[in-house]
């Protein structure tokens, strides 16, 4: 009898051995493959989107969730390496934003968050902790430099701390000397597979200003750049050629993106162009302000100087209900000669800025009530992206999109076409767990916290729409190169941070 | 002897159960190492949960028979596309059973069961992939069934009586899919109630046509488990400061159908020292539509579709009395999932299942037998999701392989007086 409870009590024993075990353990080398790629060492060149730059700074936390993070996490599944990004160990409140000298940085703020006491985003009220001066002096796997412009990327003292205010604040934290250029530390790791997204700011700037800046297609004289100007499309594509040939010398296979159209993102989609509601009586008085600029029209219309057709288009109206804005348009024919300003009323081709919702009806002059921004008072250029600047910005990045695309196929590397992809959410972008994300700036709903994937600077995606980006990646690596590289679910990834009062 | 009973009313106060699903097969050591058969069987007082009709057949004046089990249960997931696994380590569940029977005249016994058929103890890492969905569950409930049984005839007899189950819950999952508090802890709540209370009952029916052949009916009925307000608490942690006011701590409602079970068998003597037994039970899941939770603050209504469908086991079993001093036995039996397909959910992570089964009894002397039984349920990897899941008004998906099973052992002892 004991022999026989010892011989059951063994057998309890082996058949509990049998940990439910599955056919096929993902955990089995050979479930997931690197194809014809090699991910063992994975650099990736960029800008602020490359950095995991959102909510209008790059922050401790934020940065776990950069794109080429995540990827470097499912590259693990299949050869890959160890994956380094820029130190933010000094972002002690998990804040981002600079500090020079132990003072703040302008342009350098904390990382935006959404106050629920006001309702609207507002920088976390902390002091920044990271001092720019504090050099790494370090090459990292993530080369992504918030900031950076295409030919950036080869600028030799862009990482120059003496550089200041031209230099890059980011760059120079991790130039690995003072002289030198992002491309060379990103190929001083000896990549053996890389992502290059560059080339948004090219254009981005001049978008986000209001198309301010200069177009300046035909000069190929960067030095002579503004800040907020369209890069030249062949300076463009002579630059990421050199950058596609460094990257790829020692024989790295890639991946490119495009660049994706400023109608993607909620900086440029989220003010409508009539935000002004008014009643009959109000408009009727707003009108009669502007009867004198209309009656200039008819009288320049009369004399030849403007067609009938650009009269009409200039002439301002409102009526009850909502109503567009009054602009200065500096692409109308200019009759201020004959002191009539170039005025016109915004179309649903013109695209107001994200900051605008907060200048659009205050008072220019808060002792005139007639001074009401975007009625009485005109908005200026910066304000708004005309539909002539949109399509300025579009041929620069159609020019752009062509030299990425022809470059990669003449280096056979493959092409996330980020701008395709961005353009989904605009319809709503189905992921395959059955969630639609879309473009939409957080507004405030339980669902938005769930669903929201750009930041709250309206440029940048936060950390789910990065985990898009980064799905869309390895998709278009796994087809390119053969490899099987596990997908990302955006679902788990984090949307906004509201904070009680700030 | 005094040391086992120490045991087995350890093992009683931690009385929670074992499950794939959340109902759990360990109702009598005898009868579970035949199959878990027994609606036709009459051999001990274990007849008072397989059909309280047969205690009336008993030799004997009176039956008792006291066990207990440890069950030992795991469960695998995986998702191939996104490169997630996660294994859940469940804490052993131990079911127990104690059954009683007097015979108070020759047409008349009288008795009582007490019992723990469902149950579920299920724990997976936490703030693993699926933890929108379920961190840990512990569900348990005890059933005590007075019990009499009536011999009309020396073929029929009847029996049954009303169940008095007391139940617990213990829920814990993440509130949404991303949500953190400021320092990215995952934002959570845990349900948790005891002592609910709710009545049924079992009725059974024994026909015995010739000496050696049985057969036999039980149907035990549906009883809701409902958690009224006051009954439980919802506490939820890690909220965002933001959201935390309307996230407070309280109470909540939801219900959970202990669903009907209905068995059908016969029982047999092929040949002297061997019996053989054969049931079919249906088992009436479609009670189960959802498992709603209503809170009492934003959190509102938590709807959670499971429409389950009515399920089939099929059982065989059968002991042979090697000596005078020891009977073995074996079974088999099959078990269906109620779960439709799209309605898998991790937190009863139960597919078809086949079990195996063995044992055997050893008589101490004329009235006392030691019982033991072991169970391994063994499941084939299935690839399945749950797909009802609302985030921002969108039903998710989310799936995988699983592969479950479980290793059920127990001891027990019956007194024959």
């Amino acid at each position: 009898m004991k022999n026989n409870i010892k011989y059951i009590a063994v057998l309890a024993l082996g058949l509990f051995a049998c940990e439910p075990e599955f056919d096929n353990p993902i955990d089995q080398s050979g479930t997931y493959s690197s194809g014809s790629a090699d991910f063992s060492t994975y650099v990736a060149v960029g800008n602020s989107l490359t950095a995991g730059y959102m909510d209008g700074t790059v922050y401790k936390s934020g940065q776990q969730n950069s794109f080429p993070n995540i990827m470097a996490e499912k590259f693990a599944f299949a050869g890959g390496g160890t994956f380094t990004q820029p130190s933010y160990d000094d972002d002690v409140n998990d804040a981002g934003g600079f500090l020079l000298n132990g003072n703040p940085l302008s342009q350098f703020g904390t990382r935006l968050v959404l106050d629920a006491s006001q309702g609207r985003p507002e920088p976390l009220n902390v002091t920044p902790t990271i001092e720019v001066s504090n050099l790494q002096a370090k090459a990292y796997n993530n080369m992504g430099v918030p900031g950076a412009k295409s030919f950036h990327l080869g600028f030799p003292g862009y990482g120059n701390i003496a550089g200041l205010p031209n230099a890059n604040a980011y760059f120079i934290r991790h130039a690995t000397s003072p002289n030198a250029t992002v491309i060379e530390d990103a190929v001083s790791l000896n990549p053996t597979f890389f992502t290059l997204w560059i080339g948004n700011n090219d254009i981005l700037s001049y978008a986000t200003s209001g198309g301010v800046g200069v177009d300046q297609t035909g000069n190929q004289n960067v030095l002579s750049y503004g800040f907020n100007d369209i890069t030249d499309p062949g300076v463009f594509a002579f630059t990421y050629q050199a950058l596609v040939d460094a990257l790829t010398a020692n024989g790295a296979k890639g991946v490119v993106a495009t660049l994706p159209d400023v109608t993607s993102i909620p900086y440029f989609t989220t003010v409508s162009y009539n935000p002004i509601p008014m009643d009959a009586g109000t408009a009727a008085f707003v009108n009669n302000a502007y009867a004198t600029y209309n009656g200039g029209l008819q009288f320049a219309a009369g004399n030849g100087l403007i067609t009938a057709e650009e009269a009409a288009q200039r002439t301002i109206s409102f009526s009850a209900g909502q109503n567009p804005v009054v602009i200065i348009d500096e692409d109308l024919t200019n009759l201020t000669g004959f002191g009539i300003p170039s005025y016109r009323m915004t179309t649903v081709n013109d695209l107001l800025i994200l900051p605008s919702s907060r200048f659009i009806g205050t008072l220019a002059n808060p002792a005139d009530p007639t001074s009401v921004n975007g009625v009485g008072v005109p908005l200026a250029d910066n304000w708004v992206l005309t539909a002539t600047e949109v399509e300025t910005v579009r041929t620069a990045r159609t020019a752009y999109n062509n030299a990425i695309v022809s470059i990669a196929a003449a280096n056979d590397l493959a092409v996330a076409d980020m701008a395709t992809k961005l353009e989904e959410l605009v319809s709503g972008l189905r992921t395959t767990d059955g969630q639609i994300y879309t473009n939409n700036y957080f507004n405030g709903t339980s669902n938005s916290i769930s669903t929201v994937v750009f930041s709250l600077d309206g440029v940048h995606p936060n950390a789910r729409g990065y985990a898009i980006v980064a799905d869309e990646f390895i998709r278009v690596i796994n087809e390119k190169y053969g490899a099987n590289v596990p997908r990302v679910t955006a679902g788990y990834y984090p949307g906004v941070t509201v904070v009680p009062t700030n | 002897m005094k040391k086992l009973l120490l045991v087995l009313t350890i093992a009683f106060s931690a009385s929670v159960m074992y499950a794939g699903g959340y109902r759990v097969g360990v109702q009598g050591h005898k009868q579970l190492a035949m199959g878990h058969t027994g609606v036709a069987v009459v051999t001990s007082a274990e007849s008072a949960f397989f059909n309280p009709a047969g205690l009336v057949y008993l030799d004997g004046k009176l039956n008792v028979s006291l066990g207990a089990a440890v069950v030992l249960s795991n469960t695998s997931y995986q998702n191939r596309e996104f490169g997630y696994s996660a294994e859940a380590d469940n804490p052993v569940g131990t079911p127990f059973y104690a059954y009683g029977a007097y015979k108070i005249n020759d047409w008349l016994s009288a008795g009582i069961a007490v019992y723990t058929p469902y149950g579920s103890r299920v724990e997976w890492p936490t703030d693993w992939e699926g933890s929108h969905l379920v961190n840990n569950i512990e569900l348990s409930a005890i059933f005590v069934q007075p019990t009499i049984a009536i011999k009309i005839s020396e073929k029929l007899s009847i029996g049954g009586g009303p169940i008095y189950v007391s139940g617990a819950v213990n829920f814990n999952r993440n509130l949404s899919r991303s949500l953190t508090d400021e320092t990215g802890a995952r934002s959570n709540v845990t349900i948790d109630a005891s002592g609910i209370n709710a009545w049924g009952y079992s009725i059974g029916a024994m026909f015995r046509p010739t000496e050696d052949f049985n057969i036999g009916f039980n149907y035990r009925s549906k009883i809701d488990m409902n958690v009224e307000r006051g009954d439980g608490t919802a506490d939820f942690e890690n909220l965002p400061a933001a959201l935390a006011s309307g996230f407070a701590d309280g109470d909540f409602t939801a219900s959970l159908p202990l669903p009907a079970e209905l068995t059908f068998g016969v029982a047999f003597t092929p040949a002297d020292k061997w019996l053989v037994a054969i049931d079919y039970t249906r088992t009436f899941w479609d009670a189960y539509e959802a498992l709603d939770v209503q809170f009492y603050n934003s959190a509102g209504l938590s709807r959670n579709p499971r429409a389950y469908k009515n399920a089939s086991i099929y059982k065989i079993g059968a002991q042979y009395e090697a000596t005078q001093k020891v009977t073995v036995r074996a079974g088999f039996y099959f078990d269906e999932s109620p779960i439709r397909d799209g309605f898998f959910a991790p937190e009863t992570p139960r597919p078809d299942s086949v079990n195996f089964t063995a044992g055997f009894s050893y008589n101490l002397n004329s009235k006392w037998a030691i019982d033991a039984s072991v169970l391994y349920v063994h499941s084939n990897e299935v690839q399945n999701s749950y797909d009802y899941y609302t985030e921002a008004g969108q039903p998710l998906s989310f799936g995988g392989e699983y592969k479950s099973n479980a290793l059920v052992a127990g001891i027990g002892v019956s007194y024959k007086l």
